[in-house]
């Protein structure tokens, strides 16, 4: 008998007093017992429409009636023929408005809670399983992954699994992309990043850091070495920043600089070797998942207070709601409909020595109102006059998004790009101008999710595939 | 695992290493840097490629001890490893074409200047090089410098070796002969590039400039070195991570970038403080 319960076994956390000053995991993860109740509100249906919500088309329901069996490993496989990263996906994808938002449990109530069951899968894999992914006999064939992020990955672990000989190329010093220098640990711990990158080196694909395509080798020269096709993953790439007076002050950062001197470079331990500015007051400028994650971050280095800042209303707010939720339960004060005009700095008339000179000191923003509707539905915000005030600051961060980076285009003939500067591909396949050349993510897309980007690597994968076996 | 083959003391506080690292002594240009974790849980920090030996695979790396991360690179010896070596990254000095070039160079930021010194004097092109330091201890490359450049004048601060005062004086001097060049590239610490860029501006004579922000990954994501320039009457924002580190000496905002490259000294003279006290406590 299914459980016909109207909710979703909560997902219990740690209490958001507490979680507010630590950087352990947010979310603890189902018990075994929670999972099987949840399990039992799956309804199994014949059309499974989740499995149509899902980027990648996890067979949602298949591995569900495997948790019902309590088959917890045979659940762990079958997430596993379709997604490389399931740790991450059940972590971090916005289940609400993909599979979930198709469940028909959630026509009369709360829809069965995929990503957390996914999770739990994930997990107990990763914490009672010890066989490595058996070997695939390899067909010969090598291709090029550039960037180990959220598309890469899947996108070589998808060809490792049918016998590619897979190279991936990552800039930094770790492998992982944005599941390592952006998101935070407290949302997507880095040990389960580490052991889905192990997980792809036991499937036989090779992981070349400090690359960086472009400069240290460009794509012709990838083609030279004997790779066949080359996949570009290489994410969003520089960050925007408003063009207001005062961004380059001291202690104004971009989200992603931000985001990497914790996350990447660890800034967040006691005694770190990376500086990053701590405690304070800070405004996190913008209202996507990176405003958020900068904002909780913010908290957690010991902010005394942390501000949203966001020019539209809470209606219009793009972060996922549970990440809205979690920073509103942890403290943090969203000032909606606000929009900065200019960044105001200390400055000490009579001492030109004074350290604090040429820190930030406020932010100046105006009062916004919500206008007619624009081309993309939302409403357009309209600055009203007179209402200008200025919040006191020792912090600012800036996330509104990146803008593509200009290496691999500038050093790649024949690559075409939009004119923001996106690679411009076909969209079911990830083909792009040149020949042999995938490509697919952010460095297409602009700022998207881990799982658009995650489908994107699958579909070149396929693509390549295809590519490889008709030559 | 990146090889430290050689290592050399410069003076007490500037180190030269050779380190292997065939990948980016295969592509390294004078005017590109690289950027180094010394170990595991390093800070990452940019390096100007000082220069680089395509055969042997090896790039060097001159850097002057101020901080926590350039002291315990500077312990590491001959044979030793350094963990990340990532590069080349910025994009090259442009030099072709140049036939009458004024290299000025401060300090360590000579190291950097020496690759460019030589590649002009390979190209045919009359090279003066100007090289300033403190005082007669903190001379380096003089005779590097002497066999690419067809003038070399020596400064010091305070006058113990070569000519008495800083780069600016000779330079003063060759305008007022009415000396001219095609170009004048000038690295250094911030505030003698703003003063090498004042001097040469009454000339009109192009002045490019080699910034040193403080960075994290150095292939334009963080946005970490920003740099404000005027060009036709606007500010813009470039990085230096990927649209330099050369750039227009007549349109950088130096007061904001020397203002910026302060923001952690706080954090930085702690570390150091703690850096020095742990060798003592391990003499």
């Amino acid at each position: 008998m299914p459980n016909m319960s109207p909710k979703k076994n909560p997902m219990p956390s740690q209490d958001p007093k507490v979680r507010a000053h630590n950087f352990d995991e947010v979310a603890i993860g189902y018990t075994e017992e929670a999972a099987l109740d949840e399990a039992m509100r799956c309804l199994s249906c014949k059309n499974m429409p989740c499995v149509a919500g899902c980027p990648v088309n996890i067979h949602i329901p298949e591995f569900i009636a495997k948790i019902k069996e309590r088959d917890f490993e045979g659940a762990y496989k079958i997430i596993s023929e379709t997604s490389s990263l399931p740790a991450v996906c059940g972590r971090v994808c916005p289940q609400e408005t993909q599979c979930e938002s198709k469940c028909a449990r959630g026509i009369k109530g709360e829809p069965v809670g995929i990503g957390r069951l996914e999770r739990f899968v994930a997990d107990w894999h990763n914490a009672h399983s010890d066989a490595p992914p058996e070997p695939v006999k390899s067909n010969g064939h090598r291709v090029a992954v550039i960037g180990s992020g959220p598309s890469g990955l899947t996108c070589a672990g998808d060809l490792a699994r049918k016998g590619y000989q897979v190279t991936v190329f990552e800039a930094l010093h770790t492998a992982g992309g944005v599941l390592v220098y952006g998101i935070p640990e407290f949302r997507l711990p880095k040990a389960i990043v580490q052991q889905e990158v192990d997980n792809l080196k036991c499937l036989g694909v090779d992981v070349e850091t400090n690359i960086v395509i472009g400069k240290t080798l460009t794509i012709d020269e990838l083609f030279d070495m004997g790779y066949e096709a080359v996949f570009i993953g290489t994410g969003a790439g520089l960050p925007n920043f408003m063009g207001i007076p005062g961004e380059s002050l001291k202690g104004v950062y971009s989200a992603n600089e931000f985001l990497t001197r914790s996350n990447l470079m660890k800034a967040y331990l006691d005694d770190p070797v990376t500086p990053i500015m701590k405690g304070g007051r800070v405004a996190v400028v913008g209202g996507g998942n990176v405003a958020m994650d900068a904002a909780r971050t913010a908290l957690r280095l010991g902010a005394e207070k942390v501000y949203i800042v966001y020019r539209r209303s809470l209606e219009e707010l793009p972060a996922r709601r549970e990440e809205v939720e979690h920073a509103m339960e942890e403290g943090v004060d969203f000032r909606l409909l606000n929009n900065p005009i200019e960044i105001l700095g200390y400055s000490n008339p009579d001492d030109r020595r004074d350290p604090r000179n040429g820190f930030v000191a406020g932010m100046k923003c105006i009062k916004m109102e919500l206008g007619e509707p624009d081309e993309k539905g939302r409403c357009r915000p309209i600055p009203i006059e007179g209402s200008e005030f200025v919040l006191e600051l020792d912090t600012v961060v800036i996330a509104i998004g990146t803008s593509p980076n200009p290496l691999i285009k500038n050093t790649t003939a024949g690559l075409n790009v939009n004119q923001r500067g996106g690679i411009i591909v076909e969209d079911a396949t990830g083909k792009t101008s040149r020949d042999a050349v995938f490509a697919g993510g952010d460095a297409v897309t602009g700022a998207a999710t881990v799982i658009s980007a995650m489908g994107a690597g699958k579909h070149a994968a396929k693509a390549i595939d295809e590519y490889l076996s008709g030559k | 695992m990146y090889k430290i083959i050689t290592k050399k003391r410069l003076n007490p506080t500037v180190t030269m290493m050779k380190i292997e690292a065939p990948f980016v002594a295969k592509k390294a240009e004078p005017g590109e840097f690289i950027i180094l974790r010394v170990d595991k849980n390093g800070e990452r920090i940019p390096l100007t490629v000082a220069g680089y030996d395509r055969e042997a695979g090896t790039v060097t790396i001159i850097f002057q001890t101020v901080g926590a991360t350039t002291r315990l690179l500077s312990m590491k010896n001959e044979g030793d490893f350094i963990q990340d070596f990532v590069g080349p990254l910025g994009t090259p000095t442009k030099l072709d074409g140049l036939k009458d070039v004024c290299i000025v160079g401060g300090g360590v930021g000579c190291a950097i200047a020496l690759p460019i010194a030589r590649r002009l004097h390979e190209n045919g092109c009359r090279v003066t090089s100007i090289i300033g330091f403190r005082s007669k201890d903190l001379v380096i490359l003089e005779d590097e410098f002497s066999t690419c450049s067809d003038k070399l004048i020596v400064m010091t601060d305070d006058g113990s070796y070569g000519r008495h005062g800083n780069v600016c004086v000779p330079l003063n001097e060759m305008f007022s002969n009415g000396e001219r060049f095609d170009e004048i590239i000038t690295i250094g610490p911030l505030v003698m590039m703003k003063f090498v860029v004042e001097t040469a501006k009454p000339t009109g004579i192009p002045c490019t400039v080699s910034m040193n922000p403080i960075m994290i990954d150095g292939t334009g994501m963080c946005g970490g070195c920003r740099l404000t320039l005027y060009r036709d009457g606007k500010r813009i924002t470039k990085f230096a991570c990927v649209d330099g580190p050369d750039f227009n000496g007549y349109e950088i905002d130096f007061d904001e970038a020397m203002s910026r490259s302060t923001m952690y000294r706080e954090f930085e003279l702690r570390a150091h403080e703690k850096s020095c006290n742990l060798f003592k406590e391990v003499k």
